[in-house]
């Protein structure tokens, strides 16, 4: 019987759909986790909601004391609920509400706040005047001093002040959420075809499975097609639903060509199913394959700007950084997705990302252990 | 005489180790072979190199008078292989990896049907393969091996780990097919009485040759009072046979 359905490389493909979809934990992670974490993350950097910072106030007794401040003119009216804090709301309709607390504190207890992350700004009174304590590497950090600052000098009403100044961006596209969602479908390709490739072909390996099919007639070539192949719809539906629910969630949209967001994911595809395959080209050890699979999956993942712009890394690491396939997947994604591109403006990194595939897929079947 | 498997002045090596050293045998249509010898005789390597997955550094291997250079596809065709412990797809049933396994073989599935009765896993049918008890996996993996009904059977250690209960079902199962005399059977296993009960020859590897290759009465009688393989190979070498 020589029909479609009876074909080794029809059966291989749906035998490994079912491997996938019968395993409820791939389902989880694959499906599950992604949509979670994309509705915990445009949750918390895409509500405006109030905003509460903690400030650690030191000083020495007697003449050093908050009410010899100027500090006192603003905390004498802001008594908080347990003694020695100081409740102060800063009130702004378009930038939204800061609650500072200030803590009146040893350095010691201070120190133990800051390394809790409690806290990231430490005010201390001495000789009447205020000295500002923060590491100067931290945003959070630089944004606080710079408020404090502004509301010891000018009073609580430094921050609601001006605010017809404030114009609110309504771009399409340039919420967090927007940032977001392309760099988690990008890094969904990335995590499942290493984890759904590397790792089932090493394990197989260390079953003794592969040994045992290549001993039938069956074509190898056709045992990797249909691994990538089965993969490849998996990440199809994963990236379909993780979009959806941000379309109808978060209102996501797809600004630029959908053909050019096809090309892409097909590239981005076969860019990771290669480097899958060289990764698991050779260990049949699946703890050796977790550490590999590890060492190239993680450094792109921290560094691409999936959750954030790699732009905060050092400059001389940035051209590194944009060439990796990770990003450049994400990159690309973004431009199709919030700044309307389509296949003209994405060729060359879909081109670049299909490259990658198959080199890294011919240099891995070079070095294959089939046993 | 034609042989189905042929090999002749056949070595392998690794880096220093040389694991066959020049081995000559011939197995011949519907023939039983048992391949016995202790850990690091050579028995695996030879068994490679007949099933193809390893190339002899000299000598030459026939099966059915082809060689394995350019001949690959065909002579997979001929050969059924069961390997100690392969682990299949476990969320596959018993019926989904064997069609598997038939697509491989462009065999339909009837013959799959058949294979699964052949095994006796028809109430396994629908069931998982992680959900079969070590038994009914090695049962499997038997039905796979002869599901291409092959001129070759070449099974490692096929009843290790076995409770005698599953043992005595894979033997029976071996027994019929012999008594067909289609398929010639090259059994490596660690049980002495499983090679007398199946096998009509004995092959001996010691440090990668064959120290003896006769039947079984004949090598009994050759090596005065062994009672038994262990028996015959301490005659021979002065050490137990599987230490």
């Amino acid at each position: 019987m020589n029909n479609i359905f009876n074909h080794q490389l029809y059966r291989l493909v749906v035998a490994h759909i079912k491997e996938i979809i019968r395993e409820p934990a791939v389902l989880f992670w694959g499906i599950g986790f992604p949509i979670l974490m994309a509705w915990g993350l445009g949750i918390a950097f895409t509500t405006k909601k109030e905003m509460s910072r903690e400030i650690a106030v030191i000083h020495s007794t007697g003449s050093d004391s908050i009410q010899n401040s100027v500090l006192s003119n603003i905390l004498e009216h802001y008594p908080g609920k347990q003694k020695g804090d100081y409740y102060l709301p800063l009130i702004n309709e378009k930038m939204g509400n800061v609650n500072l607390t200030f803590h009146e504190c040893s350095i010691q207890d201070a120190h133990i706040l800051l390394k809790r992350g409690t806290i990231s700004l430490i005010v201390e009174v001495r000789n009447r005047k205020l000295y500002y304590y923060f590491d100067p590497a931290n945003s959070e950090a630089q944004l606080l001093y710079q408020l404090v600052k502004g509301v010891v000098y000018n009073g609580p009403g430094y921050y609601s002040a001006h605010q017809d100044e404030i114009k609110p961006l309504t771009v399409s596209g340039t919420r967090y959420i927007d940032f977001l969602i392309p760099g988690l479908l990008a890094m969904g390709i990335m995590m499942s075809s290493s984890w759904g490739i590397s790792y089932t072909l090493i394990d197989r390996r260390s079953k003794k499975l592969l040994r045992r099919m290549v001993a039938t007639p069956m074509k190898r070539s056709n045992l990797l097609i249909a691994l990538i192949s089965a993969r490849s719809c998996m990440n199809f539906v994963e990236a379909l639903l993780l979009f959806l629910f941000a379309w109808l969630y978060f209102g996501i949209h797809i600004q630029g060509s959908i053909p050019a967001l096809f090309l892409l994911f097909f590239a981005g595809n076969i860019a990771f199913a290669g480097i899958s395959v060289l990764i698991s080209s050779h260990t049949s050890n699946p703890e050796i394959g977790n550490g590999l699979i590890n060492a190239v999956v993680t450094p792109m993942m921290v560094v691409s700007g999936i959750f954030f712009s790699y732009q905060h890394f050092p400059e001389w690491t940035i051209p590194f950084i944009r060439n990796l396939p990770l990003t450049m997947l994400a990159d690309a994604a973004r431009s199709v997705f919030n700044e309307g591109a389509g296949i003209m403006q994405i060729w060359k990194e879909a081109l670049f990302l299909a490259m990658t595939g198959f080199v890294t897929f011919i240099l891995g079947l070079r070095i294959f252990k089939w046993y | 005489m034609d042989y189905i498997v042929e090999v002749s002045g056949v070595k392998k090596s690794f880096k220093e180790v040389h694991a066959v050293k020049g081995v000559d045998l011939c197995i011949t249509p519907g023939e039983f072979v048992g391949l016995l010898g202790p850990n690091g005789a050579g028995k695996t390597t030879l068994v490679e190199m007949i099933e193809g997955l390893q190339l002899p550094d000299e000598g030459v291997i026939r099966i059915a008078g082809q060689t394995w250079k350019s001949n690959q596809r065909e002579l997979h065709k001929l050969i059924g292989l069961s390997l100690q412990e392969t682990k299949f797809m476990d969320r596959l049933t018993v019926f989904e990896t064997i069609q598997l396994f038939a697509s491989f073989y462009d065999l339909d599935t009837n013959r799959v049907n058949e294979v699964i009765e052949l095994v006796e896993l028809q109430e396994k049918r629908k069931a998982y393969v992680n959900n079969l008890s070590g038994g009914q996996r090695q049962r499997l993996a038997m039905g796979i091996a002869l599901l291409n009904k092959p001129l070759i059977l070449l099974l490692d250690e096929p009843t290790t780990g076995l409770d005698p209960h599953a043992r005595r079902g894979i033997w029976t199962l071996l027994k019929n097919l012999k008594e067909e005399k289609k398929t010639s059977l090259i059994l490596t296993t660690h049980y002495m009485d499983e090679a007398e009960f199946l096998c009509d020859r004995i092959i001996i590897m010691d440090q990668g040759n064959i120290l003896a290759d006769n039947t079984l009465s004949n090598l009994l009688l050759k090596y005065n009072g062994a009672r038994n393989l262990d028996e015959l190979f301490i005659n021979m070498t002065g050490r137990h046979l599987y230490d």
